[in-house]
This record gives C-alpha cells, sequence and structure tokens, in this order.
C-alpha cells in the first residue's frame, strides 16, 4: 500500500514567503560553495543532498490523504482519500492529466469532520464537477452532506452543489462498527475536538494505517489512553494530529481540539506501531520548525525506546509518499 | 512511583521515585494534590526534584501543569530541580522547560524560589 500526502497543514493553509523562498535559495548557494552545475538535473540532484528544510518545504495545503492500494493507470480506478482539506485540488488535477476527462472514476472519501480546513478543497476538486464520476463520501457526523452543500452555496461560492456533475453519495458509518469499502477493511473511532472528529483505522492485506488527526487527549484517564492504544495496535503507519507542543496542547491550548509530537510519540510506542507521522502542523510554524520538532521527536522515540523495536518518526509534507 | 516530601522552611521538595506514566499519574496526582493545595493557599513553594525520576509521560507532565495552574495565579511558585538527562531532555522536547524554572540542583531550586537567591539553573 503507498500513502500519498497531499495536504499536510493544520487549521489554514499557508505558502512560503518571497524573503522565506530567498533565504533558502541563499542557503542553499552557501551550501554549494561556488560548484557548478552543466544542468537542472545536476542542480536538482545537488538539492536533494541538502537539509529538507532548506531545500524543500513541508508544505502549505490542508489535509488530505491518499491510500492506493494499486497503483493506477489510464483505466478507470477506484481512488481512496482521507478528507478534503486544499491538497485534494493537487489530487484531483493529477487524476484528469492520467486519465482525462472521459474516464469515469470512483472516489472513496474518508472524512474526519467537516471544519472548513477538512473540506475547503471541496469545491475546487474538478473530477466532482465531471459526468461520469462517483463520489461517494463517508463520515459519522449526522451533518456531513449540509456542510458540502453550505459551502457551495451563495454568497460563499458561484457554483452550487447542484450544478456538480458527477454522482456524489453521503454514506454515514458508525464509530467501532467494521466495514469492508473498496478492499479495506475500515473502522471509526470517536475523538475529542469541537464538534467531535472520527479518526479511521484501515486494514488491507495484513497492513494497518490509522488516520488520526484533529484529536485531543487529555491525558486524564488511562482508560481513555488504552482505548487509543487499541486503535492504534500494530499499525504499520500512524498519521497523528501533532500540532502543538506539549506544554502549549495541555495549557494555554486546552480545549483547542489538537494534540502533541509527545503524545504521538508515546501512544504508538505503547501500541507497537512502526511509523509515526507527524500531521496537521500548525501554519504558523515555519519549516524550520517544523524539521526540529521531527528531529526532537525522533530523540524522545530513542529516549524512551527502552527494548521495543524501534519506531520510526517522520514529518509529513505535502507530496510525500510513504510505501507500506 | 513514590512521592517523599522534605520542608526547607517555605519550600517543600517533593521527590518522586521511579516512573511516572498514564497508568500511575492520577496517584501521582493525589500524592502531590496536598502540598499544592497549600502552595495555593500561601504557605509553601514547591521544588520537585526529579534527580530519582527515571522517566515521566505526559500525563505526568499534565500533573505538574495543573500543579502550575492550582498554584501560580495565587501568587506560589514551583520548580524543578535536577532532572536526570532523560528527563532534562523530556522537559525540553515538551517545552516544560518553558513553563517551570529548571534548577540544576536542589540547592539553587531552593534558595530562589525562597527569594535568597537570584533567579537562575
Amino acid at each position: 500500500m503507498r500513502i500519498r500526502f497531499w495536504g499536510t497543514r493544520g487549521s489554514l493553509p499557508v505558502a512560503l514567503t518571497a524573503a522565506e523562498l530567498r533565504q533558502k535559495v541563499a542557503g542553499a548557494l552557501v551550501h554549494a560553495g561556488g560548484r557548478r552545475f552543466e544542468t537542472a538535473a545536476e542542480a536538482e540532484a545537488f538539492a536533494a543532498t541538502l537539509p529538507f528544510a532548506e531545500a524543500q518545504t513541508f508544505g502549505g495545503s490542508t489535509s488530505c490523504v491518499e491510500l492506493e492500494l494499486n497503483a493506477p493507470g489510464k483505466e478507470s480506478h477506484e481512488y481512496i482519500l482521507c478528507d478534503l482539506g486544499s491538497g485534494v485540488r493537487s489530487f484531483g488535477n493529477r487524476v484528469l492529466a492520467r486519465h482525462g476527462r472521459k474516464t469515469p472514476n470512483v472516489f472513496h472519501i474518508f472524512m474526519s469532520h467537516v471544519h472548513w480546513d477538512h473540506i475547503m478543497g471541496f469545491p475546487f476538486f474538478t473530477p466532482a464537477y465531471i459526468p461520469g464520476n462517483t463520489l461517494r463520501i463517508y463520515g459519522c457526523h449526522d451533518g456531513l452532506e449540509d456542510a458540502f452543500r453550505r459551502q457551495q452555496a451563495p454568497p460563499s461560492f458561484p457554483v452550487e452543489f447542484e450544478y456538480l456533475g458527477a454522482q456524489i453519495e453521503f454514506i454515514k458509518l458508525e464509530p467501532g462498527r467494521k466495514y469492508d469499502i473498496a478492499g479495506l477493511r475500515v473502522t471509526a473511532k470517536k475523538q475529542l475536538h469541537a464538534g467531535d472528529s472520527y479518526g479511521y483505522r484501515f486494514e488491507s492485506h495484513g497492513k494497518v494505517v490509522v488516520y488520526s488527526t484533529d484529536s485531543e487527549h487529555k491525558l486524564d484517564s488511562a482508560e481513555e489512553t488504552e482505548s487509543f492504544v487499541r486503535f492504534f495496535f500494530g499499525a504499520d503507519l500512524v498519521i497523528f494530529d501533532a500540532m502543538y507542543s506539549l506544554a502549549d496542547a495541555v495549557s494555554v491550548k486546552e480545549d483547542w481540539g489538537h494534540s502533541s509530537n509527545m503524545v504521538g510519540v508515546e501512544l504508538c510506542q505503547l501500541a507497537g506501531a512502526r511509523h509515526l507521522v507527524l500531521f496537521h502542523h500548525e501554519p504558523v510554524f515555519k519549516d524550520a520548525k517544523i524539521a526540529e520538532i521531527e528531529t526532537e521527536s525522533r530523540r524522545l522515540e530513542a529516549l524512551t525506546r527502552q527494548d521495543a523495536p524501534e519506531l520510526t518518526v517522520s514529518a509529513a509534507y505535502d507530496g510525500l509518499e510513504i510505501d507500506i | 512511583m513514590e512521592l517523599n516530601a522534605t520542608r526547607h522552611n517555605d519550600i517543600v521538595v517533593l521527590t518522586p521515585q521511579g516512573r511516572v506514566d498514564h497508568l500511575n499519574a492520577d496517584a501521582f496526582g493525589k500524592a502531590v494534590a496536598p502540598y499544592v493545595e497549600q502552595c495555593h493557599l500561601g504557605g509553601v513553594q514547591l521544588l520537585f526534584d526529579l534527580s530519582h525520576l527515571e522517566y515521566i509521560s505526559s500525563a505526568g507532565l499534565r500533573i505538574l501543569m495543573l500543579a502550575s495552574k492550582r498554584a501560580i495565579p495565587a501568587g506560589g511558585k514551583i520548580g524543578v530541580a535536577a532532572p536526570t538527562p532523560t528527563v532534562r531532555e523530556i522537559l525540553e522536547i515538551s517545552r516544560f522547560d518553558l513553563v517551570f524554572p529548571v534548577f540544576d540542583t536542589v540547592l539553587k531550586g531552593v534558595a530562589t524560589l525562597s527569594g535568597a537567591a537570584p533567579k537562575g539553573s
């Protein structure tokens, strides 16, 4: 299974500023130390050797993650997504480039919740406008469909929901119940977030991916902790809301509905998970800050591992692909 | 996890031993609660001597945060001292080193909290 991250930022899309980009270019030139590159490919190969945050960016699109069970060709395909943040616009464009407008595709979309940063990409998801496509949007909230319709209604957007050409279905799931959807065994879990959010555990051919974003952990109950340990148990990959530091999450940002890198490491270690992906980055964090959090999280994992197998820790970025 | 308490004039030094994790954080919270209440009422200042603490999880750090929320707005002072290398790194990674003063030694912590020495680590 391949997991592809189209949007990894929390709350609000962000972009590099001109000054930030200039700093990266200046830093790369200093690193190059006068070296000459005959081709763009040579220069790009050199850039790939630089620290990630110096030569690249974690990106600024909001939550959208693709699970790929089989690599798509030009023929019709069943796509699987989590959330429809602004990252889904790039995903839709990739699909159109691959298939053109005449090939009907099916999109299975699992919604954590309908806060704006998780649905804002939908009006710009071109496949939704094309007749022949089918969108199956799954979620546990009663107001799932209303949120999508309201977003497209005047004065928020010029194209109303009724004008979307694709067949669009909203399918309500019950947390805790197992479903077989698009080759996946899917289980949802209720999470602490304003208006509730839901995490998803996806299982296929012995591989397990957990998508758990917009989820606060109050840390006041061993039972609550154990319930997430069971949800994450043995996962090959856990995509985890690590928006704040622990100190912020339990003080000034308590009840804001998000979690920390430290809690992610702890839960994954307790669950025997193999790979933790820090996700839903705080929009005010610059690339260097996210890279620092990634480094510190790896250090925390090493400090607290004891005799357990190593937990790989990565900070998600727009464009990241992970094979499990 | 054990918690020992000693008093140095108006400073209570609390010394947890072993590990504080999600399984015993509640017990840790109950053990420190009477001292936090004294600090809230203005009778004492609290210094956590972390020299015998092998590990503290997020749930344990939350107890320290609750202590600070209860005591500091009422004028109380809370600090931590002599963390083991592992716990010191956990304090830094969690950013709890920005919440409390972290003293290198218990003596420095006692002196500073009692007002006998300038704040510093």
